[in-house]
Parts: structure tokens; sequence; C-alpha cells
């Protein structure tokens, strides 16, 4: 049972901002049954459109979410596990605090949700799940030693996660964007954006289609036999 | 509060679903059915399916959430996954202690 009828359901974390919005958006206008998720609501109003606002590092608040998934639509096929943080600053100077709110959104969060969706997805024998990396870690950039190495982390957790998650007919992949300009980078001054621009084979910045199109292979039937696979961006 | 018995039933329900998605598999619903090892039908994922219809049923019949293979499950000198009586019996009597 690998062929799926539409619509497919599709579980989005950090829906509410950026790359997660505009995901939200993308695959509502594709017809799919989108449901977010985000500490903050969402300004998106749509009838296939459901919003939880949670902390995606709240284990109970998740299980709840999902036991709500599973209540309403008894499945889910993809899982886009976009939520996650940055901070861009000298190792010497990062607080332990810091570090600590980065694993804890970008690598324990994404476990969380890996686990409960596969929970889901195992029934139908089939899954998507897509966790994001970044070009900071091919790149070593500098100023991102945490950040870098929480995803690092999430390389490892879907390349491991492939494997485990097999048997179920689940694939987990993730992507890594180059810098596009959202949120997450407004505060890194454009001299250092430049300068890893600079690094990539194409220079220029990613657009949230260069995202989409990825996911969208990810997701589409004829990539069953692709798992556990990190795909950067822009060349890296 | 919930008995020995609604778990053995809970735990058959699981097996009905796993030889439902299994064309060659037919689990026998016996209270001495072996759920790991060389004498158990089920194999590594089999098991792990089992455990989680469980836990949706609990959830879904008795509004319990009880994750089965916790810390104290794996760390019991005896498992208890070894038989299907053996897991009714620890799901019991962690459901009744919550």
């Amino acid at each position: 049972m690998n062929e799926i009828s539409p619509p497919q359901i599709v579980l989005i974390t950090g829906a509410s901002r950026g790359i997660g919005l505009y995901l939200t958006q993308y695959y509502l206008d594709k017809g799919y049954i989108v449901i977010g998720c985000s500490r903050s609501p969402s300004s998106i109003t749509h009838k296939q459109y459901t919003h939880f606002c949670l902390d995606v590092t709240d284990e109970k608040a998740v299980k709840s979410l999902f036991s709500q998934i599973r209540k309403s639509y008894k499945r889910l096929d993809v899982l886009i596990n976009n939520a996650g943080i940055a901070a861009m600053n000298h190792a010497m100077l990062t607080p332990l605090s810091t570090v600590e709110k980065i694993f804890s959104t970008n690598v324990f969060a994404s476990f969380l949700f890996c686990r409960e969706a596969v929970k889901l997805m195992r029934k139908r024998h089939f899954g998507r799940i897509i966790n994001f990396s970044t070009v900071a870690v091919p790149f070593a950039l500098e100023g991102e030693a945490i950040y870098a190495a929480s995803k690092s982390a999430v390389e490892t957790l879907t390349q491991i996660l492939a494997k485990e998650f097999a048997d179920f007919g689940v694939t987990v992949n993730a992507l890594g964007p180059t810098p596009i300009l959202t949120d997450l980078i407004k505060n890194v001054p454009a001299e250092k954006l430049e300068k890893l621009l600079e690094r990539q084979s194409i220079k220029r910045y990613g657009e949230m289609a260069d995202v989409s199109n990825i996911i969208d292979f990810y997701m589409q039937p004829q990539s069953q036999f692709v798992t556990g696979q990190v795909l950067y961006l822009g060349g890296a | 509060m919930i008995t020995y018995e609604q778990v053995i039933e809970l735990i058959y329900s699981a097996i009905d679903e796993l030889n439902a998605s299994s064309d060659n598999k037919a689990v026998i619903k016996q209270e001495d059915t072996a759920l790991y090892g060389e004498s158990s039908p089920l194999d590594s994922v089999d098991l792990v399916n089992v455990l989680l219809s469980v836990e949706e049923a609990l959830e879904d019949e008795f509004e319990v959430e009880l994750v089965i293979a916790n810390e104290k499950a794996l760390s019991q000198k005896n498992s208890p996954f070894r038989t299907v009586s053996t897991l009714a019996s620890y799901v019991a009597d962690e459901v009744n202690s919550q």
C-alpha cells in the first residue's frame, strides 16, 4: 500500500512564520489537508487548515496534538519538521541556556515529532518525514557552532530513523537550505551572508520555491526508495 | 482501574490487527503466546506494532496514557514482554498504580 489517495494529510511544525508559513499556504493551495503548529497563532484561515498553538518541546502537548490528529483523521501522511531556532554568536559568548534551548527545539522536538508521526504512519505502511538541516553543517561556519551542531544531530537522527522506520513504510529525509531571507537570519550582518553565498556553487539566496521543490520530491510516491538523505540547496 | 482480563482483550485486538496486516501471519491468541524470542511468531517490528496498538486502545477505551516500553519495563530482570500474559499483568499493574 504505497500509493496514497488525496487529500493527503500534512503536519507542519513552526507553521506561523517564514518557511513554515509559506509551506502551509503552498500545500493548502495544492489541496492538501494541513495541520500546523507553532507557539503563536496562525494568520491563515482555510477550511482545510487546523492550527495548534503549542511549544514543540512540550512532550505532553505534542502527544495531545497527535492524539487529536489520530482521532480526527486516523492517519498522517507527511511530517515537515520545520520548527527551528538559530543563535549566531562566538562560542565563548554563548550561554549554556542558549545551547539547551537550541538543542531542545532543533533536536529533541524533531525527534519527538518523528517518533509520534511514525506511530500514525505505520498503520497505512506509508509516510514521509522531512527534517531541516542547514548548509552551516557542511560549511562548518564559525559563529554557528551550536546551531550547526544541533543540525548535525538532526542529520544523524534522519539517517538512523530512516533505517528504523523503513520497516513501517516511512521514509525520513532532510534538506539543508542556504540562507533565505526570513526572520531566522534577520540579525545576521549582510557581509556575513555575502561571504556565505560566495561558498555556494550557485551564489544567490535561496527561494521558498527551492525548498518546496525538494519537499515535493521527497513526498512523491515515486520517492519511496529515497530515504536517509540530506540534500543541500545551492551546491553546498 | 483496569482488570487483567480487560488488558488481555486489548492485546488480542492488537494481535487481530497484526494478523490482518500480514498475509502470512497468524499469531495465536493465547495467554502463553510468546511475544519475543526464538519461540515467538513475532519479529521486533510486530512487537512494536502490538505495543503501540495496546497504547492506543488504552487511550481510546480507558482514557489512559501509558508508554509501555518505559525505562521501568526495559530495566526489569524478567521482561514484561515475554508473553501475552506477562504483558497483560504488567500493563494492568502500571495503569492501576497511576
